[in-house]
């Protein structure tokens, strides 16, 4: 019986840390093969910084530097939009009738199930149909049109949680509507609108295939996504510069995830003393 | 128009999807007044104040404010303030600043004049000044007893507290009127009794008109100037507290406040009357002779005597008796009739088996028209031997042809509830259902808002979805003459 309960136990530890190693050792192989300049995954180079010297002084630098830049932009432009947007769209919605909220609130949630690719050619032959200007406006509408519904996603369950008469008695303050929703329901959704413009940001950042689709061969217009997968294919094999500029970035979101945590976990303790006051 | 009423409504009605909520509701409020609707959840009262507080436009009639038709004027063009439930405190402002939202927003005449091209003059209008909020919000405070809680955060205050906030963020824009929505139905009894009296407190200081929402009638009791009882987006009654207990105007205000007993029974002359197969003087006349009436005896008012005593109108076996602190609750069957059960309130104690006697002052008689005495609906036949009620095909025996515009009478202890709606002919919710002594009178609702009285042995609970159904020979159908 004993030993049963402690075989149990061992299980249930270990699968925490199977999980967590399955997770974490890719990117810290990756992190580590950064500092041996290697594109043939062997350490036969030795450890050096090569691979982040490489990243400004390469022939491929000023490519790189471009698609960095290109991708912070888009993300940059589209997730604001789609979070103005989405905010504004979940007020809306959130106004409706119960019936017409639930058809809409589903209509919001195909893109976000549908399949990628799908959403990337239907976009594709779109754009083509319609004739937009090749380049950053097919890129962005796409992007804002594929964020939005993650902002709406995020923001809906903060104006559900909200106590239902709110607004009304913001109105009966004297507030007019468009005074009401800013200095009222804003503020209270805010760490909604947080979330999603994270999200739609990350998921800008992110994407792939619908960018590759849409960016238009002509346009020359790469992001950091696009860029790797193209340099692959014609430099037969990464280049050891890639492991280094994705250890920087894992580096800047563990960084910012610890500073805000830090920062959450600070404010938590003396708010509990208000409390018990 | 006389500056006393500070509030008025004409006819208003409001439904939602054709579904009546509120119907044609006529009241006046003086300045001052501390008026009460009272009422079981989806009367209307709620839908009713958030009217006059400008959440909902009426489907018809007309809302005046201080004489004026505020009828679709928006919520923040309106001096009144509300009180909600729930508090709806904003979470993300401190109590200063819940408090002061309502006077950040305002503006007010500042004594200088301006005059426009046509000549017309307007009196100029400031915001108030940083000082001046701080004042209106200090004495605010004050006023709820909540003067060191200026800089705290409203998720971390009690109940009690939150709801103080919440009256004064009204209050501190002295409205004209304020508008309580069941504003102590989240606190416990304790706090509730507290917060009744402070309430009572502000409105003397203050002098102005409160509008309470609430379905506990101890509270309408004790709080109001005056008690607006309602039922089905109905107003059953207008009256002082005294006037609707002692005098309430029908049996469903009777059952409503306060615990009664209510018969069914027969006004045979002036100031006699007869129920539970006895006969009792009393204080009221001008019935139709043998018009049937509804009798209704608080319990309070029935005294227990010994069985020989000579003032006894009444013999009658004790069932029960239950200490209540400050009295007994005894049931008692009276005798002589078919077993009607009378509810007394009294400081004897008596054991179940007494005999004992039972005397009623005739002014603790009250007596009312019945709202109804047979179910009567105006049809068409679907053809020979069957008829149409709300919708359903009754069968009958009437040999009339198809379409004949036909009324039909069905008396209440004909009426046959089922348990499972299929297994009448036609389906409906119980809406009512009041005691009568040996039986239960139920209204049931059908789905065309027709409402059958039923009179049954059982109790049915109100909200159930319950079958009706009618025997066939007990629907009685008159031809209606065609008229031009």
């Amino acid at each position: 019986m004993v030993e049963k309960s402690t075989l149990k136990k061992l299980f249930e530890r270990s699968y925490i840390v199977i999980a967590l190693v399955l997770l974490y050792t890719p990117i810290f192989l990756m992190i580590v093969f950064s500092f041996f300049n290697t594109s043939s995954f062997s350490f036969s180079k030795g450890m050096s910084f090569n691979a982040y010297i490489q990243l400004f002084t390469s022939s491929n630098a000023s490519t790189l530097g471009q698609a960095f830049k290109n991708t912070l932009l888009i993300a940059a432009i589209s997730s604001v939009t789609a979070t103005i947007l989405g905010s504004f769209a979940s007020i809306g919605i959130f106004a409706m009738s119960k019936r017409s909220r639930k058809i809409v609130e589903n209509v919001n949630q195909l893109p976000v199930i549908n399949s990628e690719i799908v959403i990337a050619v239907a976009l594709m032959l779109f754009f083509i149909t319609f004739r937009f200007p090749d380049g950053y406006t097919r890129l962005l509408l796409g992007h804002i049109s594929f964020c939005t519904p993650y902002v709406v996603l995020s923001v809906m369950p903060r104006l559900m949680q909200m106590d239902s008469n709110i607004y009304e008695a913001a109105l009966d303050l004297g507030a007019k509507p468009l005074r009401a929703i800013v200095s009222v329901i804003i503020p209270i959704i805010l760490p909604g609108i947080l979330s999603g413009f994270a999200m739609a940001f990350t998921i800008s950042v992110d994407d792939f295939i619908i960018t590759q689709l849409n960016k238009g061969t002509t346009s020359g217009i790469e992001t950091l996504s696009t860029y790797i997968y193209s340099s692959q294919h014609t430099a037969g094999g990464l280049k050891p510069y890639w492991f280094a500029a994705f250890s920087i970035i894992i580096v800047v979101v563990v960084g910012a995830l610890l500073l805000i945590n830090l920062r959450r976990y600070k404010k938590t303790p003396s708010k509990r003393a208000e409390n018990s006051r | 128009m006389t500056t006393d009423k500070i509030i008025e409504l004409k006819n208003v009605s409001k439904s939602y999807d054709e579904k009546p909520v509120v119907s044609s509701v006529s009241l006046t409020i003086k300045k001052g007044e501390f008026v009460t609707f009272l009422g079981p959840s989806g009367c209307g009262k709620t839908t009713t104040l958030r009217m006059i507080a400008g959440f909902e436009k009426p489907t018809s009639g007309t809302i005046y404010i201080s004489g004026k038709d505020m009828t679709t004027s928006p919520p923040y063009d309106r001096n009144v303030n509300t009180v909600f439930q729930n508090y709806a405190l904003f979470p993300h402002l401190n109590v200063y600043n819940n408090i002061a939202f309502g006077l950040k927003l305002k503006s007010i005449p500042d004594g200088t004049f301006f005059v426009d091209k046509n000549g017309n003059k307007f009196e100029n209008l400031r915001k108030l000044t940083k000082d001046e909020i701080a004042a209106k919000v200090k004495t605010a405070l004050k006023m709820v007893d909540l003067e060191e809680y200026e800089k705290r955060n409203v998720s971390s205050l009690s109940g009690g507290q939150k709801q103080r906030v919440a009256i004064a963020r009204s209050l501190v824009n002295e409205p004209d009127v304020l508008l309580l929505d069941e504003p102590l139905g989240a606190l416990d009894l304790k706090m509730r009794k507290d917060m009744q009296i402070e309430l009572m407190n502000m409105h003397k200081k203050l002098g102005i008109t409160f509008l309470y929402v609430t379905h506990d009638q101890e509270e309408a009791l004790t709080m109001s100037d005056t008690i607006v009882v309602m039922k089905d987006g109905i107003i059953q009654q207008i009256g002082t507290p005294q006037k609707v207990y002692d005098e309430p105007a029908n049996a469903f205000v009777a059952d409503f406040i306060g615990e009664s007993n209510i018969f069914s029974g027969i006004m045979v002359t002036d100031f006699n009357v007869k129920f539970c197969d006895h006969s009792f003087e009393c204080v009221d006349k001008g019935f139709k002779y043998n018009e049937p009436i509804d009798v209704i005896v608080r319990p309070e008012d029935v005294s227990i005597l010994s069985s020989d005593d000579a003032r006894a109108a009444l013999l009658a076996t004790i069932s029960s008796c239950v200490f209540k602190g400050d009295h007994f609750q005894i049931t008692a069957i009276i005798a002589g009739g078919e077993d009607y059960e009378m509810l007394i309130h009294d400081n004897v104690n008596c054991r179940p088996g007494d005999k004992v006697g039972l005397y009623i002052k005739p002014s603790d008689l009250h007596i009312m028209h019945k709202a109804r005495i047979i179910n009567e609906i105006v049809t068409e036949m679907w053809d020979t031997n069957t008829v149409e009620i709300c919708g359903g095909k009754f069968p009958c025996q009437c040999d009339l042809p198809s379409g004949t515009k036909v009324k039909v009478s069905v008396d209440f202890d004909d009426v046959i509830i089922y348990d499972d709606e299929n297994d009448g002919i036609i389906g409906g919710e119980i809406v009512n259902t009041i005691y009568k002594g040996n039986y239960y009178q139920c209204v049931v609702r059908t789905d065309t808002y027709y409402d059958f009285f039923a009179d049954t042995e059982d109790e049915w609970l109100k909200g159930d979805r319950v079958g009706i159904s009618v025997a066939p020979d007990k629907i009685l159908i008159t031809k209606l003459e065609e008229t031009i």
